[in-house]
């Protein structure tokens, strides 16, 4: 199991179902398109892909370092924007796509270096407000600035022709799957998600990520053990709001297009600190699986409700709340109830029965 | 701690000079009817958001509880008044101050009522089980809220609903030249009220010496054999209650209920408790109208900058007075 370690940073999942779990995600994402053939198929494996990048930075935040932040879509925004902008002004080639993923890393990291030196200091409530109030304004100028972001309607560009539908790797479909554009995003996408998942586990099991962790456990000690915590938190929200970007870019990509509501909207913030902590907080396997059940929910929950909701049909508010627009409902209702009962999430609970 | 929980610090002389200066500072832009419109607006939004505010920053000055959720409680009273008009529609429509006045009554009792026991039962169910936790308590309101806004569709439909206001409320009286909506002189008035009755109660009662002595030192007052708890839901039920009220009024102004009417409020709140200063009610309503006046000054000189006038606001007070205008205690 070396090799094995070195690749997870000596951080193993723990427990034989979590790890048979995070194994089936692991395989079902790598061949997801031989298994599961189809254009919605593929676009939801993309999406996990992209979540679980996205869920993961902001557990760096949230369960690593004990930050509440608000702000996590706008850095994935500011990736997304950065190479829609790049690409709809610029010109559709692989130089356009790494000069606006750059820009829009470079932005969001800057941004989150100037929210910390300007909140960190003060409690972390302070913090959770302001954030909240920097992402809503970062909204509003993304709606506003229409020259630049088309405003509501956001930007619809396209991509290099290799990730285009029209490109064909081969005549022929290999094990049911048609070797198109589509495809060698979803890889980019996979393997690039896969990179920036093990690299964000090198992270938080390297020293820095210790400190982030005391500083979590009790920050007069760390401050006192002399770490410096404002410039350690810092760092990792910077850090944290890069890989955003990051994950921002490649949902920009994956969907040739980018507006207010696909990438900046509190709705997606919701969906992500759902992810977290259903997942598992302070632990990065949470997030993996946080964020399949939830984009797995998304798109399949709501036609088994819709069922439930048909055979209530006659009684008075049932129908209404099991109406497949509800499903949000009944995760927030699970929300809450592990962050009560289980409040290191379905990890938690499975690494639990080892110790 | 040299906490002020009501009166304003003494000396503080930046503080206290924000408002006048900034509602001066604007006057040579513009002529001085369309200034005192904006005025009275500008301090009839902020008595409006003093309402919805007030609560959180005592809940949070008494008990360290930080909540997410206050926008379910402003959201439940604008959708209570929607249906408090559709029942009274008649009287609504009539032509009589009366009528008119008892249909808006109404609906604040419904909302006082509602709201204040939806707080009681969110802190009770809540709440309670998260004292002393920051990050539980505001994940755990963050869901609290995701529940209470889909609850809020499931019961009254997705759709924006209209909320017109009763018929004498509406129209204006012209006042040295200046048009004045008769609506926004009976929002700042009743803000007014509150404000004056929470002061009553927080320094003429001994449940408001209570309150202000557990906001300056909690375990203290514990150890002297008051049940501080206690004491906090009736906070935190009145916190709520206002939180309605707040709600109806704002309804009634915009004469639209979305069900982001809450959550777009929340940040606006978040805006009045940094600049303001948690805890500090005198904070409080120098804040709300602080934001209310620049919202309508900068919405009538540069339009576009309005929505984001105020969050420029915030950070400029940040960097001025790191822990806001009126800082209560030494939290």
């Amino acid at each position: 199991m070396r090799p094995l370690d070195g690749l997870l940073s000596g951080d193993r999942p723990g427990g034989l179902v979590l790890s048979l779990l995070l194994l089936a995600v692991l395989l079902g994402l790598a061949f997801a398109p031989f298994l599961f053939p189809g254009t919605r198929p593929l676009g939801v494996a993309a999406r996990i892909c992209i979540f679980i990048v996205l869920a993961a930075s902001y557990d760096v935040m949230l369960g690593y370092t004990g930050i509440a932040s608000f702000a996590h879509t706008m850095f994935f925004g500011m990736g997304a924007y950065g190479v829609a902008i790049a690409l709809s002004k610029l010109w559709a080639g692989w130089d356009a796509v790494l000069l606006g993923t750059a820009a829009g890393v470079a932005l969001a990291a800057l941004v989150a270096i100037l929210i910390g030196l300007l909140s960190l200091r003060v409690r972390a409530i302070f913090f959770s407000m302001i954030t909240l109030a920097v992402a809503s304004f970062a909204l509003i100028l993304a709606t506003e600035l229409r020259d630049l972001t088309g405003g509501e309607d956001g930007l619809t560009f396209s991509v290099p022709r290799l990730l285009t539908p029209e490109f064909r790797l081969a005549a022929e479909p290999v094990l049911g799957a048609r070797l198109d554009g589509r495809l060698v995003t979803y890889y980019l996408i996979f393997v690039l998600s896969l990179a920036l998942f093990l690299l964000m586990l090198r992270v938080v099991n390297s020293p820095f990520g210790r400190v982030l962790q005391a500083i979590r456990e009790n920050e007069f000690r760390a401050e006192a053990l002399g770490y410096r915590t404002v410039a350690y938190r810092t760092l990792a929200g910077a850090l944290s709001a890069a890989m955003a970007a990051l994950a921002g870019a490649m949902m920009a990509l994956l969907l040739r297009y980018n507006g207010p509501a696909a990438t900046l909207s509190f709705d997606l913030m919701v969906d992500i600190l759902l992810m977290v902590v259903i997942g598992g907080m302070g632990t990065l396997y949470g997030p993996v699986l946080g964020a399949v059940v939830l984009v797995m929910a998304e798109y399949y929950l709501q036609p088994a409700m819709a069922a439930v909701s048909g055979g209530l049909k006659g009684w008075p508010v049932l129908p209404a709340l099991f109406d497949p627009d509800r499903w949000l409902l009944w995760l927030g209702v699970l929300f809450v109830l592990i962050v009560y009962f289980f409040p290191a999430g379905i990890v938690g609970k499975l690494r639990e029965g080892r110790r | 701690m040299n906490g002020a929980l009501l009166r304003f610090r003494a000396g503080d002389w930046g503080a206290y000079a924000i408002l006048p200066v900034m509602a001066l500072a604007t006057l040579p832009a513009m002529s001085f009817s369309t200034w005192l419109t904006l005025t009275v607006a500008g301090i009839a939004m902020g008595m409006m958001l003093f309402l919805m505010a007030a609560g959180l920053t005592l809940i949070f000055g008494l008990m360290q509880v930080f909540t997410f959720a206050h926008g379910a409680f402003i959201t439940l009273g604008a959708y209570l008044a929607v249906s408090v008009v559709a029942v009274m529609a008649g009287w609504s429509a009539a032509e009589s101050w009366w009528l008119n006045l008892a249909v808006l009554a109404a609906a604040l009792l419904v909302a006082l009522v509602a709201s204040g026991a939806a707080g009681y039962v969110f802190e009770r169910v809540i709440i309670r089980r998260v004292y002393g936790a920051h990050l539980r308590q505001i994940l755990i309101t963050v869901g609290g809220l995701i529940i209470a806004e889909q609850l809020v569709v499931a019961l009254w439909g997705a759709n924006p609903l209209p909320l017109p206001k009763p018929a004498s409320l509406r129209g204006s009286i012209i006042l040295g030249g200046a048009a004045i909506e008769k609506y926004r002189i009976l929002a700042a008035s009743l803000g007014l009220l509150a404000y004056a009755g929470l002061h009553l109660l927080l320094n003429r009662t001994r449940v408001g010496l209570l309150v202000r002595a557990g906001v300056e030192n909690l375990e203290m007052v514990e150890a002297l054999g008051y049940r501080i708890r206690r004491l906090f839901i009736g906070v935190f039920v009145i916190g709520t209650a206002l939180a309605g009220i707040g709600g109806v009024m704002w309804a009634f102004y915009q004469e639209l209920v979305t069900r982001s009417i809450g959550g777009d409020m929340t940040i606006l709140i978040f805006i009045i408790l940094i600049i303001g200063g948690l805890g500090s009610i005198g904070g409080c309503v120098t804040a709300a109208v602080l934001v209310g006046l620049v919202t309508n000054y900068v919405g009538f000189l540069a339009p576009k900058l309005a929505l984001g006038s105020t969050i420029v606001l915030m950070m400029a007070i940040l960097l001025w007075r790191p822990r806001g205008l009126f800082p209560v205690g030494a939290r």
